[in-house]
């Protein structure tokens, strides 16, 4: 991310990397509620999946990717994307339908992809990028750049065939890509026990593919995880798959509002003891990595850049609509 | 082949050895081209279009898969995104029901969605054509399904020199191609030229040129009107044949033209006759050249049923050089 100057002076390495991922899940949280807000006040065209809850996931796995390594996202893909390295200005203007946005306004909030940081697009067929993923994968083993693949999916795409069938493909092939599936327990408005059958590591592990789980609220122990699975990945050990366990604090999107489908006490109970931003900060404190006003100043600082990012998307002109049928073809 | 005939122009290909060569020079001359799907390394296919290359180029870019066709395909829609040329090959044109996601909203819409950032690269090989006794799941002409997508490209060649030219094309070509073979031509001879050359996509092909109508049509149907242009010509009628080679993008001004010198037309096509090409292009002339027109267009495609196995059924099902004909001098006005 393009950030003003940095108050904060990191007294390690540890801090350093830990406040930047900090800063990162704080640029998450805070563009997130921007997009609830906008939307709300019907500024926002369609609708926003929301990733509030589940920044640890991003951002743990993304701190340990180069900046050339390769994802694919979903329609709950924001927090990848930024994660990544997207600039909040030009996801906005995006997701407002502008001419200045990543897509030129022809994708909208569902299909944010970014060759300058590798992000093959966000996707809006539950499970629809594993081929995608997978192949990215197949072109770095094949050119030999050293590049890894992730592949987010939400635990909904547990039920799409299409994930076996690379799944399979990814370790005849020893293709270095790392499955990662987000569980925030409901695929869209339905609790993932009534959908999933059998042990969900289960699955992975059948194909061969290395399987692990991890706490997703906590990202250093994601990003503990990925820092293997990532070095696996180059060494052409192969695929790998990663269970993390979240939680979605919003609706299915930004309309969902009432959420009959769980309980209020369920939501409470993950947001109070599971936060993944108040976790890193106690840890930060705890560590003293640092103290309560350099996190609020970085908050500040982050929160002063969606401003402007925001300012910047509304302030941008749409497409003409000559723009309508360019990019078709290549 | 003997040394003697290397010095003349062209030589004589089947078309499946056409579609061989094609890849084969692709393939040495860009190594990010890479060959994927069933049966398609040491087997060279079902219909040993592919021998050969196998031995040539190595298993680790002619390589088998799983019996997995979506998989595969959505592998080469990512692999194409990031610096490879796939050529994915679905051996019977019907299987491309397990692949319709991967190339209808992943392969046509990526680089829209992104703005025109991302490309893919890709061809998809397959074939279409019935009367091979083969029955419903395996027989059909689904062109039709890609032709509709926006973002996607379909070749159609009916010659072993165009499926060669356009097979080149195809492979170089930026976005995803789909590239239909008729199963029932793979050994249909044709003279295709010993230098290098391509077929651009998008430019139909006057197979035959003639006054009184014109028979627009694809694929496994262009020997089809072929014949029956000679038996038309033989009760005094001059049929004009004309190849679009590629659905999409359609070579509407030849069409055109070709009705508005002949004012009779008939397009004939594989696939089902219903909300099919032959509906499309018959859309095509009805606007481009109404006023031309000494009648209706007539539409002649398969049968709106599953393809039958049993021959007496099949044979039923699809457009003759017989039915062909029988059309076109109703038209005239010959009976």
């Amino acid at each position: 991310m393009t950030t003003a100057a940095r108050s904060s002076k990191p007294s390690s390495g540890v801090a350093q990397k830990w406040l930047h991922a900090y800063r990162q899940m704080m640029a998450i949280r805070l563009f997130e509620e921007q997009v609830n807000d906008l939307y709300t006040r019907a500024i926002m065209p369609g609708l926003a999946h929301l990733y509030i809850g589940e920044e640890a996931v991003a951002v743990g796995i993304c701190e340990a990717l180069r900046k050339d390594d390769y994802i694919t996202s979903t329609h709950r893909g924001h927090g990848h994307c930024l994660a990544k390295g997207a600039a909040p200005d030009q996801m906005f203007a995006e997701l407002l339908g502008k001419e200045a946005g990543y897509c030129k306004g022809k994708g909208g909030s569902m299909h944010i992809a970014d060759p300058t940081t590798g992000n093959l697009g966000a996707n809006a067929i539950v499970g629809g990028s594993a081929g995608i993923a997978t192949g990215a994968a197949f072109s770095a083993k094949h050119l030999r750049t050293d590049r890894v693949a992730v592949c987010f999916f939400g635990e909904g795409a547990l039920g799409q065939g299409v994930l076996y069938e690379v799944m399979n493909l990814a370790t005849l092939w020893a293709l270095p890509v790392i499955y990662v599936c987000e569980n925030n327990m409901y695929n869209e408005y339905t609790h993932f026990s009534e959908t999933t059958a059998g042990d969900i590591l289960a699955r992975p592990a059948a194909f061969g593919v290395h399987a692990a789980s991890v706490d997703g609220q906590d990202v250093r122990a994601v990003n503990a995880e990925a820092t293997k699975l990532v070095e696996r990945g180059r060494k052409g050990e192969g695929p790998s798959f990663l269970l993390c366990n979240t939680y979605r604090y919003r609706g299915h999107h930004v309309g969902d509002m009432n959420r009959e489908y769980r309980t209020k006490l369920e939501e409470t109970q993950w947001m109070s003891e599971r936060d993944p931003i108040t976790i890193l900060t106690n840890w930060l404190l705890a560590e003293k990595h640092a103290d309560s006003a350099q996190l609020e100043n970085i908050q500040k600082e982050v929160q002063t850049e969606i401003e402007q990012a925001v300012k910047f998307a509304l302030d941008a002109p749409y497409p003409k609509p000559e723009e309508v049928d360019q990019d078709v073809y290549a | 082949m003997p040394e003697a005939t290397e010095a003349i122009a062209q030589r004589e290909l089947t078309l499946g050895e056409a579609v061989r060569e094609a890849i084969a020079e692709e393939m040495r001359r860009d190594p990010t081209v890479v060959l994927l799907g069933e049966d398609v390394a040491e087997a060279g296919t079902p219909f040993k279009v592919l021998t050969g290359l196998s031995a040539e180029f190595g298993t680790n870019r002619v390589i088998d898969t799983p019996i997995s066709e979506a998989g595969f395909t959505g592998l080469g829609v990512g692999a194409a995104m990031t610096g490879m040329r796939p050529v994915i090959d679905i051996m019977f044109g019907d299987f491309v029901a397990l692949i319709m996601d991967q190339m209808v909203n992943q392969a046509a819409k990526v680089h829209y969605m992104s703005g025109g950032k991302w490309k893919v690269p890709m061809v998809l090989r397959t074939t279409l054509g019935a009367t091979r006794r083969s029955a419903a799941q395996h027989s059909q002409s689904l062109h039709a399904w890609f032709s509709h997508i926006p973002g996607l490209k379909v070749a159609m060649p009916s010659t072993p020199y165009d499926a060669k030219g356009l097979m080149k094309s195809a492979i170089r070509d930026d976005n995803p191609v789909v590239f239909y073979e008729d199963k029932m031509m793979f050994r249909y001879k044709g003279l295709v030229p010993t230098e290098e050359y391509t077929i651009p996509l998008g430019v139909a092909d006057i197979k035959r040129a003639g006054d009184d109508v014109t028979i627009v049509a694809t694929s496994s149907m262009v020997q089809v009107a072929l014949g029956a242009a000679k038996m038309l010509e033989d009760i005094g009628i001059s049929a004009e044949v004309v190849d679009p080679r590629t659905t999409w993008p359609l070579d509407e001004k030849t069409i055109i033209e070709s009705v508005k010198k002949t004012s009779r037309a008939i397009v004939v096509d594989e696939g089902y006759h219903r909300y099919g090409v032959t509906a499309e292009i018959a859309s095509v002339i009805a606007e481009g050249a109404f006023h031309y027109l000494d009648g209706p267009v007539k539409r002649m495609g398969a049968m709106h049923v599953p393809i039958p196995f049993s021959p007496s059924l099949e044979d039923a099902t699809v457009p003759t050089e017989r039915s062909v004909f029988d059309a076109a001098r109703a038209l005239c006005n010959r009976s």
